[in-house]
């Protein structure tokens, strides 16, 4: 089992898709696109997608893997098939130990486990075996293909840590506007 | 692509069926809307009772379901329309449609009448019929709300009815997604008629295409060019570096309406229409309201956020939120409640559509037929002992609210008013027909016609009536590329060519609010794409054609005739009191100088009989 260890050096760098709610048209195409981009056989089924969508009616937000710092799905899988990598935290599933029993997808609280048509959990993986493009013209090219297609440019990479900075720079921000 | 397969429904037995959906039919009708029309043709008799059990509920969906197509995943509902007695066929946007493609079938046919509440629910193969008893009485978002809790799965698509449609209210309206309207023109009845409290519905398939790597090109293409929020700014600081990326064409057709459509919105046609003095206020009775801007400027206000219904770059679901209601705001309601009915209080207006979200009512008509009483009220023709107990003048938020709870109710003179404006007014006599404004018995929606004269004939003729949905023809009046005020030769080319685009539109489908953005070439390339048969863009106007004449001969047979391609007589009688419209009306004269030159574009007969079947 995987302990706790104290945060610092390279964990305190991990990266993932995260939603900017005031942005997000829940639109559901990251959903569709991904469904495609981890499906050998390029079909669309949000069943498969690692990135949801939820709409309420105060907002919109669409929700991959957050590579916890100390990731429940890791500890809950009964046969230790899941384990969190050292170098970007994604969370990688030994496919020959996986039996699909879900209990990992019942542990995530953001529903970003799932299983795929072969069963086995499955979850963001930053597409990091992706080639590099973009939809377009005008933003950097990226690898992740829901970053990629959004039309409203809501996703991005992000680390944890940063998260707080740049809200208290938009606060800021608004605060420089009133005051000119 | 196809499942080609049509799932059949016996309320009655409780029983389904699953039939072959024919290659043949698939060409020539290709899905959503013209599959609707010819399933229609196929399961009901144009002089059916639309309350009879025998009456056919058609759901179908369209090739894009379920694809990340950008205005994708049209879902049409149609039957025979309790309201007009003709083809009621209404097309809406959201998950229904997918969640139908993706369990497997092209089109769902519910017959017969159900002996007890029930629901239908789909999941993939296995269809069954759940007590709805417990549900009967409730809106249509609690019955949404309800069924998704007891299935425990959020992703189920519902399409539910409220108290209206169950008792049987020509009004009543079929709601998806919670509170999108669909099904409007009564179908909310016919769905009530037969005991059906809602439509649930979960696929799991995956959904393919014929043609992956050009189908990839062809959605980067189509976001590229829709995006709202980016032609917002680029509209807004006139952003060079993407204008000349973004061919001349794209820019005047796309961009122009998605800045239009996402930013105000809707709304924004109140304030084009009072401009030119073609927005109808207190029904119909003038062109000009004085409180236009105040109403865009308030509900804007009151904005929460906005949504797109499916995978849709655009996103013009505005949702607005004051206290505790909730709605999208849409013109036709918007209108309906306010400059209709002489009301300026946005609280007042969402609280009306809210209601009828409640029961399960289409705004328009509603509203519609609220204006048309407070005009007879304001005349003097009723009193308030005849609207038990209200003071229905123009600008009454207060007894106009009362009076569309007791229409929900089928009370008092609700319950007349609950059979739609035309039969009301029929009901009410002392010649108040002349007062009720409809077209072939649905009521009219926010464009006064007299100074709009492309629309004018576009809605005498539409197979649907006077909804909003098969609109769109005032652009040409608004924009100037038609002259408004005459009735000249060239119209009905106009009409026509509208009209066939948007059957495909609808068919295959994408959201008519990306009507600049696909044309027929686009749309062919999308078909062959998606479900590898190729298709010409000549071919595919051809289906556009034959599915109008198609619902144009069903209507013939259920009883209408070339006069009745016509236009309320307000719009023949009386001119148009003041503003840039004034003095504007449409004589007789006029009207069949407009509907022998659509005529003669359809190759139809003097009578308006199409030739070729």
């Amino acid at each position: 089992m995987r302990m706790m260890e104290n945060v610092g050096g390279k964990r305190s760098k991990y990266k993932f898709v995260d939603v900017d709610p005031s942005r997000c048209i829940a639109c559901g195409i990251c959903e569709l696109v991904c469904s495609f981009e981890k499906n050998e056989k390029k079909s669309f089924n949000p069943l498969y997608s690692r990135i949801k969508v939820v709409r309420l009616n105060g907002t919109n937000m669409a929700i991959a893997c957050r590579v916890c710092e100390d990731a429940p799905c890791v500890k809950a899988c009964p046969r230790n098939a899941l384990m969190q990598s050292e170098d970007n935290g994604v969370i990688i599933v030994n496919k020959y130990k996986c039996t699909g029993c879900g209990w990992c997808l019942m542990v995530c609280d953001f529903g970003s486990i799932v299983l795929t048509e072969e069963g086995i959990a499955a979850t963001c993986d930053l597409c990091v075996e992706r080639e590099k493009s973009r939809v377009f013209p005008g933003r950097r090219m990226v690898q992740q293909a829901c970053i990629e297609w959004c039309p409203e440019e809501a996703l991005s990479l992000v680390n944890r840590h940063e998260l707080p900075k740049k809200t208290l720079r938009e606060t800021i921000a608004k605060l420089a506007v009133s005051e000119t | 692509m196809y499942s080609g397969k049509i799932l059949e429904i016996d309320l009655t037995k409780e029983k389904k069926i699953v039939k072959a959906l024919g290659k043949e039919y698939i060409k020539e009708y290709l899905g959503g809307l013209g599959l609707a029309i010819r399933l229609v043709n196929d399961y009901i008799s144009p002089k059916m009772d639309p309350f009879h059990p025998d009456n056919a509920l058609v759901v179908t969906t369209s090739p894009t379901s379920g694809l990340p197509v950008p205005g994708g995943w049209g879902c049409v509902f149609a039957s025979r329309s309790p309201l007009t007695f003709g083809m009621g066929a209404s097309v809406c946007f959201g998950s229904f449609a997918a969640n139908m493609k993706r369990a497997g079938y092209d089109a769902i046919v519910i017959k017969g009448r159900s002996e007890k509440p029930v629901y239908l629910w789909v999941d993939g193969e296995d269809v069954t019929f759940e007590d709805a008893r417990d549900l009967w009485g409730k809106s249509p978002q609690r019955t949404a709300e309800t069924i998704k809790k007891d299935l425990a799965d959020d992703s189920i698509s519902v399409a539910a009815i409220g108290l209206a449609g169950e008792l049987l209210a020509r009004v009543a309206c079929i709601l998806t997604d919670q509170i999108k309207v669909s099904g409007k023109m009564g179908l909310g009845a016919v769905q009530g008629s037969k005991n059906l409290k809602a439509i649930a519905i979960r696929g799991d398939d995956s959904v393919r295409v014929a043609h992956v790597q050009e189908f990839e090109n062809f959605c980067r293409e189509a976001l590229l060019m829709t995006r709202g929020s980016t032609a917002v700014k680029c509209y807004r600081e006139d952003f060079q570096t993407e204008k000349t990326i973004v061919k001349d064409r794209v820019w005047t057709t796309i961009f122009e309406p998605a800045v239009k459509y996402r930013d105000p919105g809707i709304i924004n046609d109140l304030l084009v229409l009072n401009n030119l003095g073609c927005l109808p206020t207190r029904n119909f009775t003038a062109g000009l309201f004085e409180s236009a801007e105040e109403i865009c400027r308030d509900l804007k206000r009151l904005v929460k956020k906005v949504d797109a219904c499916s995978p849709c770059s655009i996103g013009c679901q505005h949702l607005a939120v004051l206290k505790d209601i909730s709605i999208y705001l849409d013109y036709g309601s918007v209108w309906a409640f306010g400059p209709n009915c002489g009301i300026e209080s946005v609280d007042a207006i969402m609280r009306a559509i809210n209601l009828c979200n409640y029961f399960g009512m289409d705004p328009v008509s509603v509203g519609n037929a609220v204006g048309f009483v407070m005009e007879c009220y304001e005349k003097g023709i009723m009193n308030y002992i005849d609207i038990g107990g209200l003071h229905l003048k123009f600008g009454n938020d207060k007894d106009m609210l009362e009076l569309v709870r007791e229409i929900g109710e089928r009370k008092g003179l609700g319950n007349l008013l609950a059979e739609g404006v035309r039969i009301a007014a029929q009901g009410i006599g002392k010649n108040v027909e002349t007062l009720a404004v409809h077209i072939k018995g649905l009521e009219m929606t926010g464009y006064d016609l007299r100074g709009l004269k492309t629309a004018a004939l576009s809605f005498a003729v539409s197979f649907r009536d006077a909804c909003y949905d098969g609109q769109g023809a005032y652009l040409f009046d608004i924009k100037g590329i038609s002259n408004r005020f005459s009735a000249a030769k060239g119209k009905g080319k106009l009409v026509k060519d509208l009209e066939d685009i948007f059957a495909v539109m609808d068919s295959i489908s994408t959201c008519k609010v990306f009507a600049g953005a696909y044309g027929f070439e686009e749309l062919a390339t999308l078909y062959s794409i998606i479900t590898g048969a190729k298709i010409s863009p000549r071919e595919l106007k051809i289906c556009g054609e034959k599915i109008n004449d198609l619902a144009r001969i069903f209507n013939l047979r259920a009883g209408f005739r070339g006069y009745d391609d016509n236009l309320p007589i307000k719009f023949i009688q009386n001119p148009m009191p003041e503003g840039p419209s004034k003095g504007c009306i449409i004589t007789i004269g006029e009207m069949q100088m407009l509907l022998k030159d659509y005529y003669e574009e359809r190759g139809w007969t003097e009578d308006g009989l199409p030739t070729k079947v």
